[in-house]
């Protein structure tokens, strides 16, 4: 995995709430068996018509934020199905950062296994955060994962929390699998233990 | 000892290793894998020379590119992506040694239908799946939760997750429910008390009198939705009623080992005076027969509501509303009962079961449903459909006029032939009615098997109550 570098970058506002899983990749792009090529059917159905045309009211869709790195979200971000082709599907468009007053415990698990950062921040922050966002694309937002820190274009600056294994992956680009396989043994005398207590298992 | 609740029990029995900082590795039971969300795992797992840890512990069955027509076997039935995503579970399975249950096994069906049925989902086990309604399997007393792409590989190859310990919830149901009421009304019904975010964070222990009357395939209903109220886990403490669900099927304890197994489940409970982080109680009595107006499985009313104003809402979900209003089509102060539809689907893994299918025959028995009605009935597995044509319910429904399928995940998701089309108004006993879930532009009411049935009957949303 990629690395997390500091990220100076424009912001997407998307205050709309509860955006599920289907509409920020619907199912008919589900059928690949690979976990790149996402970006173009991000937000399919709310960006481009039947014919493939865009629909230039979307907000990825206006000049400002084609480039954007970071989205602004409204509460309840990435709620619905399991599917990771969602942060696959952001992190191809090239959207490394997600902001919002909360998201699905699942995808926001999904977003640090592939490099993205979701922070969750009070509604009052979320709402400067976005109305800086609105700015368009010379209002660049800064994320410094090392501090915890976004910054926005005049200068403010929030602290955010985050896991501090989460954190140290992030930064490091590390691999999950690589660092359980480290713990083998634990999980060798786990399971051996187990089958004594539950046999039927 | 202090009291623990009954997910802390669960979780203590599965910590393979804990990290100073709570970070720990839980050691998983059963993974569950279905054709979707599992070819990329495999790929990694080929591309770093990896093996599956415990193939003896993971099931893997095809369920949502299937199309539930017959003489599926003809390739061209499937499209050629859904076709590749099918072949790549078959070759994977094959090559990785799981157990596995092809598009042409009986016993083939809906992954969460058909786990409990084969006996593969047992109480006090970790469960997951690359897919959120894995939720279902709490309805044992089972902790079990959906997962990414990402944590699929991790389980195939170290059979543990990294897990942060969620807070606890309690959802009390007391009382009884009243007739024409179902465990698919309480679970909306409490969705729509909480909101999709209120179980964000939570794993929800669901109790209280009305929970304890319901059989297995009500309290999986329950359950599957737990993920809707954002939850990652729905569980129910196992009773008898589970265990004579779960005695005798193909992977369930059988002897010396059927007792061993019975003695552990039964102390799986909450302790008196466990701590609950949150707790939600809503009188059983007081839940109505309901269906959702919106495309979130927050928008829930009772089908005697009419639909709201956008202005009836705060903050954020005032456009929610306004743009969920537009996209379904509807008037605010328009009475639900006057929604026509034009499309039915039961089925899913939230009401693909006998019971359910025993619901809509007691509705439908004898009657026809209404003129150019488009209405279908999937069973959520291969043995649910021989149980239900053996029981005589497949014929009640080929007379009514439904069309009668073969199991897969069907119209819940649209990843398959089954599909709305642009405009198109459905009463769907499935989980999600997100705008394009059932097809793109389609319009989803949720709501359950007998409330489905009506609305076939009349062509509109029905208040069941008024037909039974």
């Amino acid at each position: 995995m990629e690395k997390f570098e500091k990220l100076h970058g424009i912001a997407a506002p998307m205050p709309l709430v509860n955006i599920d899983t289907d509409m920020i990749i619907p199912k008919v792009f589900l059928k690949s068996i690979q976990r790149t090529g996402f970006g173009v059917n991000l937000f399919d159905e709310m960006r481009y018509n039947r014919d493939g045309t865009e629909i230039p009211d979307f907000v990825l869709n206006k000049p400002q934020y084609r480039n954007a790195e970071i989205l602004v979200a409204g509460d309840n971000f990435g709620c619905g199905s399991s599917r990771e082709h969602a942060p696959w599907a952001i992190a191809d468009f090239g959207i490394k950062c997600v902001i919002s007053t909360s998201f699905a415990d699942i995808f926001f698990n999904n977003c640090f296994k592939n490099g993205i950062l979701p922070i969750v921040l009070p509604q009052e922050q979320v709402d400067v955060l976005m109305a800086d966002a609105e700015k368009g694309e010379n209002a660049r937002m800064t994320v410094d994962l090392e501090a915890q820190e976004i910054t926005t274009s005049d200068g403010q600056v929030f602290s955010f929390d985050v896991d501090a294994f989460k954190k140290h992956c992030l930064l490091e680009g590390l691999d999950d699998i690589g660092l359980t396989m480290e713990k083998a043994g634990s999980i060798d005398s786990f399971e051996a233990q187990a089958a004594q207590a539950r046999p039927w298992v | 000892m202090s009291p623990k609740t009954l997910y802390d029990k669960i979780w203590d029995a599965h910590v393979a290793h804990e990290a100073e900082d709570g970070t720990t590795l839980l050691y998983i039971d059963r993974h569950l894998v279905h054709e979707v969300t599992s070819p990329q795992a495999f790929e990694g797992l080929r591309m770093t020379g990896r093996k599956v840890r415990a193939p003896e512990k993971t099931i893997a069955v095809p369920d949502h590119n299937v199309p539930t027509t017959a003489g599926r076997e003809d390739p061209t039935q499937m499209t050629e992506e859904s076709r590749i995503q099918v072949q790549a579970l078959d070759t994977n399975a094959k090559e990785f040694g799981i157990h596995y249950y092809p598009m042409n096994d009986v016993r083939q069906g809906i992954v969460h239908i058909v786990g409990p049925e084969q006996g593969w989902t047992l109480p006090g086990m970790t469960v997951v799946c690359g897919d959120s309604h894995t939720a279902t399997h709490g309805a044992f007393g089972a902790l079990a939760h959906g997962i990414g792409t990402s944590e699929v590989e991790h389980v195939l190859a170290t059979q543990t997750l990294i897990q942060k310990k969620s807070k606890n919830m309690k959802v009390e149901i007391t009382g009884k429910l009243k007739p024409g009421v179902t465990a698919k009304d309480i679970t909306l019904a409490v969705i729509g008390e909480t909101g999709t975010g209120g179980g964000t964070g939570y794993v929800i222990e669901y109790c209280g009198e009305a929970i304890r009357d319901l059989s297995m395939e009500g309290r999986m209903t329950v359950c599957n939705m737990a993920i809707e109220g954002g939850a990652r886990a729905g569980l129910i403490a196992p009773d008898q009623t589970t265990y004579d669900y779960v005695q005798g099927r193909p992977h369930a304890p059988k002897g010396a080992q059927w007792e061993a197994a019975l003695d552990w489940w039964k102390t799986l409970f909450t302790d008196e005076g466990a701590h609950f982080d949150k707790v939600v109680t809503l009188k059983g009595e007081d839940i109505q027969p309901v269906v959702t107006w919106g495309t979130s499985p927050e928008d829930v009313l009772p089908i005697t509501g009419v639909v709201p104003s956008p202005e009836d809402f705060e903050g954020g979900k005032v456009e929610a509303a306004r743009r969920s209003i537009e996209y379904m089509g509807l008037t605010p102060g328009q009475k639900l009962t006057d929604i026509e539809i034009d499309t039915v689907f039961i089925g899913s893994c939230t009401n693909g079961r006998i019971e359910d299918f025993r619901a809509v025959a007691e509705v439908v028995k004898g009657k026809k449903i209404k003129d150019g009605m488009r209405a279908m009935i999937v069973p959520g597995s291969g043995l649910v459909r021989l149980q239900a044509e053996e029981e005589g319910l497949a014929d009640i429904f080929r007379e009514a006029g439904f069309e009668w399928r073969l199991a897969g995940c069907s119209m819940c998701l649209a990843m398959n032939p089954d599909q709305l089309s642009e405009g198109e108004r459905c009463a769907a006993t499935s989980n999600r009615n997100f705008e394009g879930r059932q097809g793109y532009k389609g319009r989803t009411h949720l709501v359950s098997p007998a409330m489905a049935a009506a609305a076939a009957l009349t062509g509109r949303l029905t208040d069941v109550r008024e037909l039974v």
